[in-house]
């Protein structure tokens, strides 16, 4: 166990100066079972290929210089089942059981969760809401998945349009979301850090650019990221941010966009009621800073070509003003 | 039986004495030797009347003339036309694959906007599978099959032809599709709710399931004719286990495709229903289920692999046999892993599938059935490496893609393995990993016998020989490039590169693997284009073959290249697996005699033991078939704008049978 863990550590350790997108750098047990089993088949595949092409090079030796000699009809089968037999058994006995193990260790779900994330996927963002122990919601948010270290978090997976696909390879493989079912993964990250995600199933036009991020932080700046989270807007005071607020409103943004707290209250785009604590925008694909942020309200189809959001041509004082509404929500 | 080779000597007149002579030594140069010397008669003892000669050759010819395109039913024409409209697609869709290679040579490029792009895809692996890889190796088989059993054409030369007008028509529209910028967005898989109307509203998607009906029944036709062709018209003598390799693969696509079609029909079916009528089988509000549609899709996807598999394999086989020119080493233990590989291929498909949340036990099993898989391949590879064990190797072209295929099938079978694996494989699905993957597996496992195939039955063909040095330079080419493009992306896979994607942000850090992907993609566009170049160029200057150029053992080359009309002149009866190489010791050679040469007889014989039972006579050439394959088309397009077209091609499909299977008299009664 002791000698498990050390062997694990040492993967994490390994993978913590490694990118930000890969299952070779895992952030979790599960993921680092995963890049070991990698590391097995990569020394066994390679000690095969080397096998068969030493093999047939062998074989083919007398082609230039020796005169021909067939192989023994009794070597010839001891090479046939060896290689084709036995070597192949080898490989499915020890595949077999290292899947089933290390499938049966990440599906079991012997300990229960300590929160929930419902996920769902869209046309092509993510939304993201954490849920209580009885399961009402306590915040939405949108293509940013704050997790705290060391705590397991059950993420449900959930869709209401096309087939779309989970996957943040450091903390764990991919899980569908099909549209009539709820799909579950576990994520437990072990160490904190920035850990991009990605869509891994075709669903569209920009199933380029629908990415996420799985930003892992230490449980007590988590439970009070989560508590702010779940608060609600209220009209600010400031005149230049209230015009904003009117802008939002009066361009109709809200027939989309949630902003709790305020009259917006749509559901077809993210929740924007914290849009200015996330570190990009439209899923992953732009830095959420001011001047990305009007670019892409003047003209999403440009950024992200296909986006189901239309564009917004404003005045340049009215523009002014949502940016710094949009940009104040913390 | 090296030796052999030691005393060819080169231009040698008697072909019985003539041991393993290398054909590039011998080759004449166009405009040489005249035609009688380069050809020497086959059945020195028997003496062949030349007025019958020349009145079976009438009763084979195959007619001529723009109307006469539509007419022929001959095997050889037909197979031939399967195999070059195939390598159509393959160039076409090889050019969207280098188009899309091009698009993602560095990090948000725009050469090719999203919307395009997942056409290409789309486009570029539905034509490589169903509209390259199943034509071609069937007509593969459909050309080489029926003289390598020593028989004149296939048990139902109409249903031949047919086969392929509906291939034709089918395919061409759905390229058709691509131009006006209309075809299929949604994956070769097309997964739905993404290719339900409501997310493909356009026309795409059922065009696509159009062209996959015309592309089931042409490959169901084929199927039909190489399974009764193979069990019934064998040459007497032939038994079962004296078949060669490549005929038991053919019979085992043949078989695979009878029991993997009906579920891509169904699924098919479904969805067009679901697009056209408002049913909701794949629906979920309307309790419907999105998976049922992955399961029949892959119950029927994953057999395809090994249906475009097991024929290359065979393909591996014959190139192997005759340039080591050794029997096949271990040749039962070859042929219980081709029917094996059949069967266990059906018990696969779950394992595309492992990240759909099915439950884990269930998903077990399908985890142990494709790691098992390994083990029939295993057993070719080894039983290939024994045949070559201390041979002297002739290096020529179809070889050289031999050996390529050991290096990239070895390595697509390693990572075929791994990725069986359900904790490896639900990272790794559907990333580069993957791509990269079946790439080696196909490419590999298919495309490069396949090519080894177009060199080494190009004699027969066309009567010329490709190009050796072109060949070898194309061979480099192939490999160095497919290397190049595919390998580094195992590790963009690793880095977490989704399939499927147009484009990828610079901070992704998979810019400059992908540019060498990039670079290997176009060295490997060359590498095949300098074959088709080649096979194209030797048409017209290639040398001409000599009989059986490389010396094989199979019947196929028992007879003049390009074989004339009838293919044998006498139906051979066969004593073992290589009656060539037999007939090079023995003096006489038994043949079958009494069948008429004033209408197509060929001989039916017992399925175990190849004992004469019958003579069928087998129709002539007819225009029905095409004018048939336009009836059926005329339904399977109209339906997609107007029902009534339904009730149209009824009536004219119905017409057309009549006419095809109108009693002919005088060719049934004398």
């Amino acid at each position: 166990m002791i000698h498990r863990t050390a062997a694990l550590s040492l993967v994490l350790l390994l993978a913590a100066c490694s990118s930000e997108q890969a299952m070779t750098a895992p952030a979790s047990e599960d993921a680092a079972r995963v890049a070991g089993l990698w590391w097995a088949f990569l020394g066994f595949a390679s000690f095969v290929f080397a096998l068969v092409i030493g093999l047939v090079i062998a074989a083919m030796r007398t082609t230039f210089t020796e005169p021909a000699m067939p192989i023994e009809t009794r070597r010839g089968w001891t090479l046939v089942i060896g290689g084709g037999v036995v070597l192949p058994l080898i490989a499915v006995v020890g595949l077999v059981g290292s899947g089933l193990w290390i499938g049966g260790v990440v599906a079991r779900n012997e300990e229960p969760a300590d929160l929930t994330v419902e996920v769902a996927g869209k046309r092509w963002w993510w939304e993201v809401i954490y849920r209580d122990a009885d399961g009402e919601e306590i915040a939405r948010t949108a293509n940013e998945i704050v997790l705290p270290v060391g705590r397991t978090a059950r993420v449900l997976l959930t869709s209401d349009n096309v087939i779309h696909s989970f996957w943040a390879p450091n903390l764990q493989g991919k899980t569908d979301m099909i549209p009539g079912r709820v799909n579950e993964s576990r994520l437990t990250p072990a160490r904190t850090g920035r850990f991009r995600g990605q869509c891994a199933e075709f669903c569209g036009v920009q199933h380029a650019y629908m990415a996420f991020v799985v930003e892992v932080i230490e449980a007590d700046a988590f439970d009070a990221w989560l508590a702010r989270q779940a608060r609600p807007r209220t009209v600010p005071a400031d005149p230049l941010l209230r015009r904003g607020l009117a802008v939002f409103l009066e361009a109709d943004c809200g027939t989309c966009h949630a902003i709790r707290g305020t009259p917006a209250e749509g559901e077809m785009g993210p929740d924007l009621t914290h849009l200015a604590a996330r570190e990009t925008l439209a899923a992953g694909t732009i830095p959420n800073t001011k001047g990305h942020l009007a670019g892409w309200i003047g003209d999403p189809q440009k950024v992200k070509p296909g986006v189901l959001m239309p564009a917004t041509a404003l005045e340049p004082d009215d523009q002014e003003a949502l940016l710094a509404y949009l940009t104040s929500l913390r | 039986m090296d030796e052999r080779r030691e005393d060819g000597r080169p231009g040698d007149v008697d072909w019985r004495e003539r041991r393993g002579a290398d054909p590039s030594e011998s080759r004449e140069a166009p405009g040489g030797p005249p035609t009688e010397e380069r050809q020497e008669p086959l059945h020195p003892a028997i003496e062949d009347d030349a007025e019958e000669t020349r009145r079976l050759a009438e009763t084979w010819a195959a007619p001529t003339g723009f109307v006469g395109w539509f007419t022929p039913v001959n095997q050889r024409i037909i197979g031939r036309r399967f195999i070059v409209t195939a390598f159509v697609y393959f160039v076409l869709a090889g050019l969207l694959g280098v188009a899309m290679r091009l698009q993602l040579a560095v990090p948000e490029n725009d050469l090719l906007a999203p919307d395009i792009y997942n056409q290409f895809f789309t486009v570029h692996g539905t034509a490589m599978m169903f509209l390259f890889a199943i034509p071609v190796l069937e007509g593969f088989a459909l050309f080489v099959v029926p003289m390598m059993i020593g028989t004149r054409d296939m048990a139902f030369p109409r249903l031949n032809a047919f086969g392929y007008y509906v291939y034709l028509i089918g395919s061409a529209i759905f390229f058709l599709m691509l131009v006006v910028g209309m075809a299929p967005k949604a994956g070769w898989f097309n997964y739905v709710p993404l290719a339900g109307k409501l997310y493909e509203p356009g026309i795409g998607v059922d065009i696509w399931t159009t062209m996959i009906t015309f592309i089931e029944v042409s490959a169901l036709t084929a199927a039909v004719e190489l399974i009764v062709t193979i069990l019934k018209l064998r040459a007497p003598g032939m038994t079962l286990n004296r078949m060669p390799v490549f005929v038991w693969a053919s019979l085992v696509m043949a078989f695979m495709i009878v029991f993997a079609m009906p579920a891509i029909i169904v699924a098919s079916s479904l969805l067009i229903l679901d697009r056209l009528v408002g049913t909701g089988f794949f629906v979920p509000e309307m309790g419907g289920d999105p998976l049922l549609w992955q399961h029949l899709f892959w119950f029927f996807g994953h057999p395809e692999v090994y249906i475009v598999l097991v024929p290359a394999l065979g393909i591996v086989s014959t190139i192997v046999t005759t340039f080591t020119q050794r029997s096949l080493f271990g040749y039962t233990a070859i042929v219980i892993s081709i029917v094996a590989t059949g069967f266990v291929s059906f018990g696969l498909w779950v394992h595309h599938m492992f990240a759909t949340g099915l439950p884990h036990l269930g998903m077990s099993f399908f985890m142990a059935a494709s790691a098992m898989i390994a083990i029939p391949n295993g057993v070719q590879v080894f039983c290939w490496i024994a045949t070559m064990w201390g041979s002297r190797i002739r290096l020529a072209t179809p070889m050289l893609y031999v050996l390529g295929f050991f290096w990239v099938f070895v390595m697509g079978g390693l990572t075929g393995v791994m990725v069986a694996s359900i904790p490896f494989d639900l990272q790794v699905h559907d990333t580069y990993f993957l791509v990269a993957h079946f790439h080696y597996v196909l490419i590999g496992g298919s495309v490069m016998p396949v090519i080894g195939a177009l060199y080494y039955w190009y004699p027969q063909l066309t009567g010329r020989m490709m190009n050796e040095v072109a060949g070898k330079i194309s061979f480099a080419l192939v490999f160095v490039g497919f290397n190049v493009a595919f390998f580094p992306m195992h590790q963009l896979g690793l880095d977490g590169m989704p399939r499927r994607v147009y484009t990828y942000l610079e901070e992704s850090g998979w810019g400059d693997l992908n540019l060498l992907a990039t670079i290997g993609a176009v060295v490997l566009a060359a590498g095949f284009a300098t074959t088709m170049v080649n096979a194209l160029a030797s048409l017209r200057w290639g040398a001409k073959a000599r009989r059986n150029p490389w010396d094989a053992e199979t019947l196929e080359w028992a007879t003049e290249s390009p074989p004339p009309p009838y293919n044998h002149r006498h139906i051979p009866i066969v004593k073992s697996r290589e009656p060539v190489w037999d007939w090079r010791e023995m003096k006489e050679r038994p043949v079958v005699t009494g069948l008429r040469s004033d209408r197509r007889e060929v001989v039916v014989t017992s399925i175990l033991d190849a004992e004469p039972q019958a003579v069928q006579v087998l129709p002539a050439p007819t225009i029905w078939p095409f004018l048939s394959a336009v009836a059926a088309s005329v339904g399977f397009i109209g339906i997609l704008f107007h029902p009534i077209f339904f009730v149209v091609s009824f009536f004219l499909a119905f017409f057309s049978f009549v006419g095809w299977f109108w009693p002919r008299r005088p060719w049934q009664e004398d």
